[in-house]
């Protein structure tokens, strides 16, 4: 059944990803992200020496600094901080640079639905620009839960006030290995179907969850292969720009 | 006790339990998943004990006290008359605010906030406004005039992990307990707060019943937090669980085993659609446990 979208979208199509890499010319890393209006800007800095009083020092240490567009920070600014950081962390190899910190600031530029799945991409699209080791990359998208049962993908400012509950999900990259099938299931199941990160508002019941899943995992899938051919190297990339 | 790291399984044998918790706490907690059991004699799926006392604050309007474990959390709800926004004139409006006090954790220091305060904090608001069981016309006084501000502080007096489970027990504790004070309209067409010596003059105005009226709450949220290492799923971690395995991921649910809130923020271990089935599953065990609990303290109460 075809659901009206007010931009004419489908309930299964994303919006428009326009990534840009080495925007800021003094990080050591930077990218831009805008799905559609919503639109992020992250920049790294690192490795730098030391890590913060608390943190293991065997390990390298990532922090991040949230930027609205407006206003001060408070306590959604300091969620979407841990939210990023421990994702992050989870994808960094941590143990190569020990006694480091790594240093991701975001900006907002202009939200329009979907901001934290955006922050998290373009977070990842800067550390692989900075040559920060990672294990994966992170393929953050975003489902609502519309009044009449369907799942919408990638939703809009407007969309996401309306709907009864929307989920931001994190996957793993999807896999292009030279090794056989089967040899990268854990226990029967894919290892990009597991989430990195799930954080959901509003009331859905368990199943629509797991439609939601389904959807997301789906799209991450297709967003995966869009930022694989669009990180790979430029030809001209500058290689003394780091440092 | 000499011996390089490397050769901690021949130490193992001579070195004391505690040392060997201190200096391999991951090798000390895995060896007991092994026989799925934890250090604190908990089966897997099992979480710490839960108890709940209503009315902890006499001052407040409402309150309770939770305690899962050695967590402890108290909460208390002040009530203030105040005017209602003007695209939601008969709706009243819940501030939720979350303190983690320097007593709570040798981590917290006086002057830095801890980081978890700010997360839990939102978290709260979020799953509160978002799981409906308050319903904010009821807070209504005067349509478009003056509804109620309820203030919902929730300290931690002890954190030992599953910080957030607790301090939503406590918030939902803390509204079955609300009584809204009586109020009535003054000579100045202000609203004020009945007091006993009052009630003998004639009331102008009975914008509320006589009775201190208490809210009806319905689909109560209750949380419980995993974590997951490995191919296990440990229910309700304590303080030094969460510190060395960091994936955590808490499932809030609804009496009627709605969905309310499925948060995981990151961390190590990827999440597959089984454990996630799992984790559902203990959560909606969880619920039944903590639903009885509740009424149980709500019960007792009554009797009082």
């Amino acid at each position: 059944m075809a659901v009206d979208r007010a931009d004419g979208r489908t309930p299964n199509q994303r919006r428009p990803v326009a990534c840009t890499r080495g925007i800021l010319h003094r990080a050591h890393g930077s990218a831009s992200w805008a799905q559609g209006d919503t639109k992020v800007i992250a920049a790294v800095y690192g490795p730098k020496a030391g890590t913060r009083k608390n943190e293991n020092p065997e390990k390298a240490c990532i922090e991040v600094i949230w930027k609205p567009k407006t206003g001060q920070s408070g306590k959604p600014e300091r969620e979407y901080e841990m939210v990023l950081k421990k994702t992050l962390q989870s994808i960094c190899l941590l143990n190569v640079h020990p006694n480091t910190t790594t240093s991701i600031v975001i900006q907002v530029v202009n939200d329009d639905g979907a901001l934290l799945p955006c922050a998290i991409n373009a977070a990842c699209a800067a550390l692989v620009d900075a040559g920060i080791p990672l294990k994966h990359l992170a393929v953050a998208i975003c489902c609502c839960m519309a009044e009449g049962g369907h799942i919408l993908l990638d939703p809009s400012k407007i969309e996401e006030q309306k709907v009864k509950a929307f989920v931001y999900l994190v996957f793993p990259n999807s896999m292009v290995s030279v090794l056989p099938q089967g040899s990268l299931r854990l226990g029967g199941e894919l290892m990009e179907h597991g989430i990195i990160t799930s954080v959901t508002h509003g009331m859905m019941a368990v199943d629509d969850y797991f439609s939601c899943l389904k959807l997301g995992r789906a799209a991450a899938a297709e967003l995966s292969d869009l930022l694989r051919s669009s990180l790979k190297l430029k030809a001209g990339n500058d290689p003394s720009k780091a440092g | 006790m000499g011996g390089s790291a490397n050769g901690a399984t021949d130490l193992s044998s001579e070195m004391e339990v505690d040392a060997f918790r201190r200096l391999f706490p991951l090798r000390f907690h895995e060896r007991h998943l092994v026989e799925s059991v934890r250090p604190d004699a908990r089966p897997l799926g099992k979480a710490r004990e839960t108890s709940l006392a209503l009315g902890a604050v006499g001052s407040a309007d409402g309150s309770a006290l939770a305690k899962i474990g050695c967590t402890t959390m108290l909460a208390a709800i002040k009530m203030e008359v105040m005017t209602p926004a003007t695209d939601a004139p008969d709706e009243g409006c819940v501030a939720i605010d979350f303190h983690m006090p320097a007593i709570c954790s040798p981590i917290v220091r006086p002057g830095r906030p801890a980081e978890a305060a700010p997360v839990v904090s939102k978290q709260l608001s979020d799953t509160i406004l978002s799981s409906g069981m308050i319903d904010l016309k009821e807070l209504s006084l005067v349509s478009g005039k003056a509804a109620w501000m309820a203030y919902l502080d929730i300290y931690c007096l002890d954190a030992d992990g599953a910080l957030f489970d607790a301090a939503l027990l406590a918030a939902a504790a803390a509204f079955s307990h609300l009584q809204i004070p009586v109020v009535s309209l003054n000579d100045d067409g202000r609203i004020v707060v009945v007091s006993k010596q009052n009630e003998v003059e004639k009331l102008k105005n009975k914008p509320v019943n006589e009775e201190k009226r208490k809210l009806k709450l319905k689909g109560i949220p209750f949380a419980l937090t995993c974590i997951l290492h490995k191919n296990y799923i440990l229910a309700d971690p304590t303080a030094e669980e969460e510190s060395i395995m960091e994936t955590l991921i808490t499932i809030v649910l609804d009496s009627s085993c709605q969905l309310v809130s499925l948060y995981k923020p990151g961390g190590p271990a990827l999440a597959y659609e089984s454990v996630i089935q799992d984790c559902i599953a203990l959560s909606r065990q969880r619920v039944r446990e903590l639903q009885t609990i509740l009424n149980e303290a709500i019960s007792d109460m009554e009797v009082d």
